[in-house]
């Protein structure tokens, strides 16, 4: 089962070393790990795609809400929230019929060519894992050159915070 | 008038290696173990200047230290503080962290380490220490402000006393050590991702396990660590008044409940009691306490306790459907949740006369024994001999690693809490001198001795001239076998005895290749009487049974530092056994 962990964690050296270093010495196969300073520059957020039954992402939530930097851990991957995922490849395709067919997919896909040499061209896209991967199969046979992807983000839709970060938020908004 | 703020300031203004050892200080520290070295000479310069509130003892190996600190940490309860210098010095502590961080022991290690201008530039003793201590410590500092000194210490002893207790690191820089700061120690903490307030466990929980009280027919208590680092000894000692219920330990258990009562199982497990292993296969309920179900406990973690239901109470969320899935889960601290369940418990409605005769019946087929008539002395006699003479008299227990440890643990009854100092979790030998120096230390009118093999005691027998010059009188009891008799069992019930690396004698002796038969007394290695006269210690060494109660007698009457070294056989194996992986259908009583 995949799951997708979203953590908010004290923006502090060492902490991303000390989840990984963690996940790694327990043997967690983690498919995606994600991390971005938040609205507070105190905090970071983490968001983990990984997969295993119930129980293993039971144990990966409990030993990070172990780690003392971790503040909160939400495995939302249980309730209704959006999922990016921001890919840059660049894509074999001289002037002519390859560039135009790179560019009638990057459409399909809402992509965008972000930028574009002799031989080859850069094409930005961003959407889920599915998308992303969708795209992936369609731009192959004209010859992916690079491919580097941020690995997944995520956000539960409404009101409902992902992380419960009540106190740090009214902090900030006062 | 205007000279006088600054007057203040310039006063007020303290190096930060004083904030660091005045924080101690403030955090009840009232002995630390500190080897010196290039990167932490100010701290202890500071500590000379502290020296009539704090007593800096200095260990002959900083892994000593380590030790000492949790033998302080495990009989007190309070925190055991250490501290080594950068790189090799740092180094030396990890096993103690390692082993504190297993067995959950209150640790705060302090570390000097090279100035920040050139950390990481592979400078003189450098190691990245907080790298290497990640994953085995509770929390972990790298200062790199010296502002920061007063509520990284608050938070360090914070971290380390409450919740599960474990060790926390704090690397500190030497320029850090020498920056003039004016300290703050009210200082607020800084942790909004560490609650750990006094968990209460939720009321309809508590209901449902005194309900299945009620129901039980054949229930055992399984407590562990948990319940001693928690100090709810006495709320286990009236659950077990209240309902009748026997209670079995884990290695770190033991002490949690009085040995010597009926209602003992003696410890569980590998090397645990038969009468407590059957209990925990046959109960309908088990009521685990401050444990974690290790592998040297369940064996067969599917066929542990598989009749059972399961109750499991421990204050660490991650401990929980870890190992075992249990039937109810309960996150709480072990002290409150014992507390609130003796309010409404009720015995078991139909009696527990059935159960208890049961069990009493598997107690005198398979006792806890040795061959009593064997002509010289036995290690498990000897233990046995030692629990009786201090049967009055308050007494800790310290040992290594091996066969005395699981022997100390099957013979030795244990009456209170925080008088028995096992590395348990990492089995580090080495352990056993140093903790109950640091026992000693802690608890000054207690006898304590340390059960050493002849294999641990080396691994960190320079701690004999830090006893001798900081005057801590331990005891050692050395049952000496020339042989590291745990693996010389695993070697003789699993490899053919075939002897690999386990003689402790010169290799030219047929022993080392398993073909001798026996150690005559001359080709005894080595000579640890020698040695500890050395180093400053009365010693003697005993052979014969004749001589065993009164060679203890003096050993317990000494007044220094003192070793008895007994010469037992090395072909004695520790029983009952549950081979690794296996369940109590395969355990092996001879």
């Amino acid at each position: 089962m995949r799951h997708v962990l979203s953590a908010t964690v004290q923006n502090v050296p060492g902490v991303l070393a000390h989840i990984s270093g963690m996940l790694a010495s327990r043997g967690y196969n983690i498919d995606s790990l994600a991390v971005g300073e938040t609205d507070n520059p105190g905090f970071s957020r983490m968001t983990f795609v990984l997969r295993g039954d119930n129980r293993v992402q039971e144990q990966v939530r409990r030993q990070l809400e172990k780690i003392v930097t971790v503040v909160s851990v939400d495995d939302i991957s249980s309730r209704n929230y959006v999922e990016r995922d921001l890919m840059l490849v660049k894509v074999s395709a001289s002037a002519g019929q390859d560039r135009s067919n790179v560019r009638g997919l990057a459409e399909i896909f809402r992509g965008r060519v972000v930028d574009v040499a002799a031989d080859s061209v850069i094409v930005e896209i961003s959407g889920t894992e599915n998308k992303i991967e969708a795209f992936v199969d369609m731009i192959r046979p004209l010859g992916i050159l690079e491919l580097v992807r941020t690995g997944r983000i995520a956000m539960v839709r409404g009101s409902s915070p992902s992380c419960d970060q009540s106190d740090t938020e009214s902090a900030d908004a006062s | 008038m205007a000279t006088a703020p600054d007057q203040t300031r310039s006063e007020s203004l303290i190096s930060g290696a004083d904030a660091v050892i005045e924080s101690l200080v403030r955090n009840g520290v009232e002995v630390i173990f500190a080897y010196p070295g290039g990167a932490s000479m100010p701290l202890h310069q500071s500590l000379t200047r502290f020296g009539d509130r704090l007593r800096t003892i200095l260990p002959r190996h900083e892994q000593g230290g380590g030790f000492a600190a949790q033998g302080y940490a495990r009989t007190t309860g309070k925190p055991g503080v250490c501290m080594a210098t950068s790189g090799p010095g740092a180094l030396n502590l990890v096993t103690a962290i390692a082993d504190a961080k297993l067995d959950s022991i209150p640790l705060v290690a302090i570390t000097g380490q090279v100035g920040t201008s050139v950390i990481g530039t592979d400078a003189f003793q450098e190691t990245p220490i907080v790298e290497v201590c990640r994953g085995i410590t509770k929390h972990h500092y790298l200062v790199t402000d010296a502002e920061d000194i007063p509520r990284v210490m608050k938070e360090a002893f914070f971290i380390a006393t409450t919740g599960r207790p474990g060790p926390v690191l704090v690397d500190l820089p030497k320029d850090i050590q020498l920056t003039h700061i004016q300290p703050d120690y009210d200082v607020e903490m800084n942790l909004p991702g560490y609650n750990p307030e006094v968990l209460r466990a939720h009321s309809e929980q508590i209901a449902q396990v005194a309900a299945a009280i009620r129901r039980s027919k054949r229930p055992v208590i399984y407590a562990g660590g948990g319940v001693i680092a928690g100090d709810a000894s006495e709320n286990l000692r009236t659950l077990v008044e209240k309902t009748g219920i026997p209670v079995t330990m884990t290695l770190m258990g033991l002490g949690a409940f009085p040995g010597d009562d009926q209602r003992s199982l003696d410890m569980l497990g590998m090397h645990g009691s038969v009468y407590a292993n059957y209990a925990v296969d046959e109960a309908d309920l088990l009521i685990a306490v401050g444990v974690r179900f290790d592998d040297r406990v369940t064996g067969k973690v599917a066929e542990f306790a598989q009749h059972g239901f399961i109750v499991h109470i421990d204050i660490d969320p991650s401990e929980i459907n870890k190992n075992k899935l249990v039937h109810i889960p309960i996150v709480a601290d072990v002290n409150e949740a014992l507390s609130q369940l003796n309010e409404i418990v009720e015995p078991p409605e139909e009696g527990l006369d059935e159960w208890h005769a049961k069990i009493a019946g598997w107690k005198e087929e398979d006792p806890f024994a040795f061959d009593e008539t064997y002509s010289g002395i036995l290690a498990q006699e000897a233990i046995a001999e030692l629990s009786r003479l201090t049967a009055e008299r308050n007494t800790v227990v310290a040992v290594g690693v091996g066969q005395h440890q699981m022997w100390a643990a099957q013979f030795y009854k244990f009456r209170r809490p925080r008088t028995w100092l096992s590395s348990s979790g990492l089995g580090t030998m080495g352990f056993g001198l140093p903790a109950a120096m640091g026992a000693k230390v802690g608890c000054p009118d207690d006898i304590v001795i340390d059960i050493d093999g002849d294999g641990s005691i080396l691994m960190n027998i320079q701690e004999f001239a830090t006893c001798t010059c900081e005057k801590i009188p331990v005891k050692v009891l050395l049952l000496n076998n020339q042989h590291l008799g745990m693996v010389v069992q695993w070697e003789d019930r699993f490899f053919k005895g075939n002897r690999a690396h386990t003689y402790l004698g010169p290799v030219g002796n047929p022993e080392a290749s398993g073909q001798g038969d026996g150690i005559s007394p001359d080709a005894r290695y080595p000579d640890f009487v020698a040695i500890a006269q050395g180093f400053g210690w009365q010693a003697e060494t005993i052979s014969e049974k004749k001589d065993l109660e009164s060679a203890l007698t003096r050993l317990l009457d000494s007044d220094g530092p003192a070793l008895l070294d007994v010469q037992v056989p090395y072909q004695e194996q520790v029983l009952p056994m549950i081979p690794s992986g296996m369940s109590v259908r395969e355990l092996i009583k001879k």
